[in-house]
């Protein structure tokens, strides 16, 4: 549709040719010399030269200090149209007045009057008035609506763009920031916890439910995928090593302590965060930017209550025992590997997983899972929480909700591990 | 033979699965027209803008732009089309991620192959047309409801296009600024020749600039010809006439 072509594009340094602006400046007093074609009229620019379809622009002096231009031909978004600088660019400083007039204007869109607001703009910071008085009446009623409003003067306004260094500062500064909030959204969120012991918080336990049917049953496909996949890891790891020995039995201690006690737990807890903590970030932060949260403090019900806590406690009952199941498909997988490949025979394995397997594996992997659940949940919700009033924002939260929910599953399982280990469990 | 109406709809019923919104909706919208689609909440104005634009396919009939079926156009022909409307949404729906100007900028350096100095020049234009003359460097969430419709507006008339199809354009604006978009409708209307569709039902915006209309009855789930809005509230149907009188019988 554009008959745009570069090669028309005017240009103001060199001498005429197609499509060029003429040099020099358009003083009223060398006009007034006579130096000028017929009726007054000198042309300034052409689109394209000569032909009828192009657009044209021309100036004539009126008087001290008064220039007209004249429009013709058509101004049309397709045009290559000079840019309202080159032109005033052109005229001298004696020019105090310029009034825009059409000659022989064939058509014109929307072009025409952003030229000429251009104008009026430039023209007012020179002081010389531009008088859009002889252009056709419509363009005139459009002018007037976009001059009708002052330019609002936005202060401070402008990215923050700045240097590496001021962006660094920036971003240490946030995340400065960021602590202090995490610690008072944690703070809110046992206020809430407590209120829920003494039967005081307010949310519909059907919630829980839903959270509980949404982050449970239907993340099993995932988990057994996943979990069964890195059974299969675990006891081609602990076969390649034990072989050493010539203890290949004990693959099946190896699986089942590493996938009850810690792996099943930290898998878990990296697909929850990946699959809910970043859907409860989106959806609160839909909500920050429905302003429905809003709506539930304007109300007195604390949004903690009624949204954080029952996803906090579906996640929390949830994790644990999709860890146990994870452990489970685990094992089952170092079961086949053992029994296929590495020809342990199945009731074999099966007593040294039982003889591996004690008591306080089972609650050290659970108690993880719940740690887990309990992170990404808040994760997933302080981030939906904190979430701007915007489509980019909320992509901004579902992210970080899945890395801060990583990075704290992480501390979390460190810090457990090593009270544990000292605890001796 | 005189050129076809930009658009005509015929026989057009709206239905979401099984609920019927709108049946047997047959109108045309003539160049230079101001044309109204009003009534009530919920029934169904948006529903059949989305229809109009190509958003959402009809159950049965047919939205002909200059004669041409929308609906049984080609990809590339369905395209062209859209190339030649305007819209303007509800809620606004500028890109969030982008600030005012590359938000009316986009259409143009999407379209045209305009130099980046002259964009910014239109889009200038175009804000300062809508009100928002130094607000190019927001971005929609740092503006009111209002400013974000108006911004709407502007993006929806950068390409200066043949049709401009707006919903909804005073709701939540002062009635100053509305007075102000509705001059702006019909100066775009006088100066470029656009055709325009306004759906609403702010009964002050109808009265003042609506050229032609029809309303959607939400209980005989059709619509009622109207004719000048103007008009209709003289001598026109009683519903309409009920309509425009805000409930108040006469």
């Amino acid at each position: 549709m554009s008959h745009y072509n570069p090669s028309l594009r005017p240009r103001r340094r060199f001498g005429p040719q197609r499509g060029s602006i003429r040099l020099g400046s358009i003083r009223s007093d060398r006009l007034l010399d006579g130096a000028m074609g017929m009726d007054g009229w000198e042309a300034l620019g052409t689109g394209s030269a000569g032909s009828a379809a192009g657009w044209r622009l021309a100036a004539r002096a009126l008087g001290s200090g008064q220039i007209e231009l004249g429009f013709s031909g058509s101004w049309r978004l397709s045009e290559a149209l000079p840019s309202p600088a080159a032109i005033a660019g052109e005229f001298s400083g004696a020019t105090r007045q310029v009034r825009l007039a059409a000659l022989e204007l064939a058509d014109w869109d929307s072009a025409l009057p952003s030229f000429a607001a251009g104008l009026i703009r430039l023209g007012a910071q020179r002081g010389i008035e531009v008088d859009p008085g002889g252009l056709p009446q419509e363009v005139q009623r459009l002018l007037a609506m976009a001059l009708s409003v002052p330019e609002q003067k936005a202060a401070g306004r402008g990215r923050s763009g700045g240097g590496v260094l001021a962006r660094a500062g920036a971003a240490t500064l946030a995340l400065l920031r960021d602590l202090p909030e995490m610690l008072r959204f944690l703070g809110e969120v046992t206020l809430a916890a407590g209120r829920l012991v003494s039967g005081r918080a307010h949310f519909r336990s059907g919630d829980v439910w839903l959270e509980i049917e949404e982050a449970g049953p239907k993340a099993l496909p995932i988990v057994s995928v996943i979990s069964f996949l890195v059974g299969l890891i675990l006891a081609y790891l602990g076969a390649d090593q034990l072989r050493l020995v010539g203890a290949q039995i004990f693959i099946a201690d190896l699986v089942a302590i590493g996938m009850v006690r810690e792996i099943g737990a930290l898998m878990t807890g990296i697909i929850v965060a990946g699959r809910t903590g970043a859907a409860f970030a989106a959806r609160l932060g839909t909500m920050q930017v429905n302003e429905e949260i809003d709506a539930f403090r304007t109300l007195g019900v604390s949004p903690i209550d009624f949204l954080v806590l029952p996803r906090v406690l579906a996640l929390a009952l949830m994790v644990p025992l999709l860890t146990l199941y994870a452990g489970f498909v685990g094992m089952l997988a170092g079961m086949v590997v053992a029994l296929l490949v590495f020809d342990i025979g199945m009731f074999e394995y099966y007593t040294e997983t039982l003889r591996a397997l004690e008591f306080k594996h089972f609650m050290v992997g659970l108690s993880k899972g719940a740690a887990y659940g309990a992170v990404v949940a808040f994760a997933g919700c302080l981030r939906g929480m904190q979430c701007g009033r915007s489509a980019e924002a909320v992509g901004q939260a579902a992210t970080s909700a899945v890395v801060t929910g990583i990075l704290l599953i992480t501390v979390v399982a460190s810090v457990m591990t090593i009270v544990y280990y000292q605890l001796g469990i | 033979m005189a050129a076809a109406a930009p658009i005509e709809v015929r026989d057009l019923t709206l239905a979401y699965g099984d609920f019927v919104v709108q049946r047997d909706l047959n109108f045309k919208v003539n160049k230079g027209d101001v044309f109204v689609v009003m009534g009530g909440n919920g029934c169904g104005k948006t529903t059949l803008m989305r229809h109009m634009i190509g958003l959402q396919r009809p159950v049965r009939g047919a939205v002909l732009y200059s004669g041409e079926d929308f609906w049984r156009a080609g990809d590339e022909d369905q395209q062209r089309i859209k190339r030649r409307l305007g819209v303007m949404y509800q809620g606004g729906a500028l890109w969030s991620s982008l600030t005012l100007a590359e938000n009316v900028a986009l259409p143009l350096g999407e379209y045209t192959g305009l130099a980046p100095q002259r964009i910014a020049e239109i889009v200038s234009f175009k804000l300062a047309l809508v009100g928002l003359a130094g607000f190019e460097d927001f971005y929609p969430s740092e503006l009111s409801g209002g400013m974000r419709k108006r911004a709407g507006l502007a993006r929806a008339m950068a390409l200066d296009p043949e049709i401009l199809i707006v919903d909804e354009p005073s709701s939540g604006l002062d009635p100053l600024t509305a007075r102000r978009l509705d001059d702006l409708i019909l100066a775009l209307r006088d100066a470029l020749g656009t055709t325009i569709v306004v759906v609403t039902h702010d009964i002050a915006s109808i009265l003042a600039i609506g050229s032609d209309s029809i309303f959607l009855d939400p209980e005989t789930h059709t619509m009622i010809a109207t004719g000048n809005p103007a008009q209709a509230l003289k001598s026109g149907d009683p519903r309409v006439r009920l309509f425009l009188n805000r409930g108040t019988p006469t």
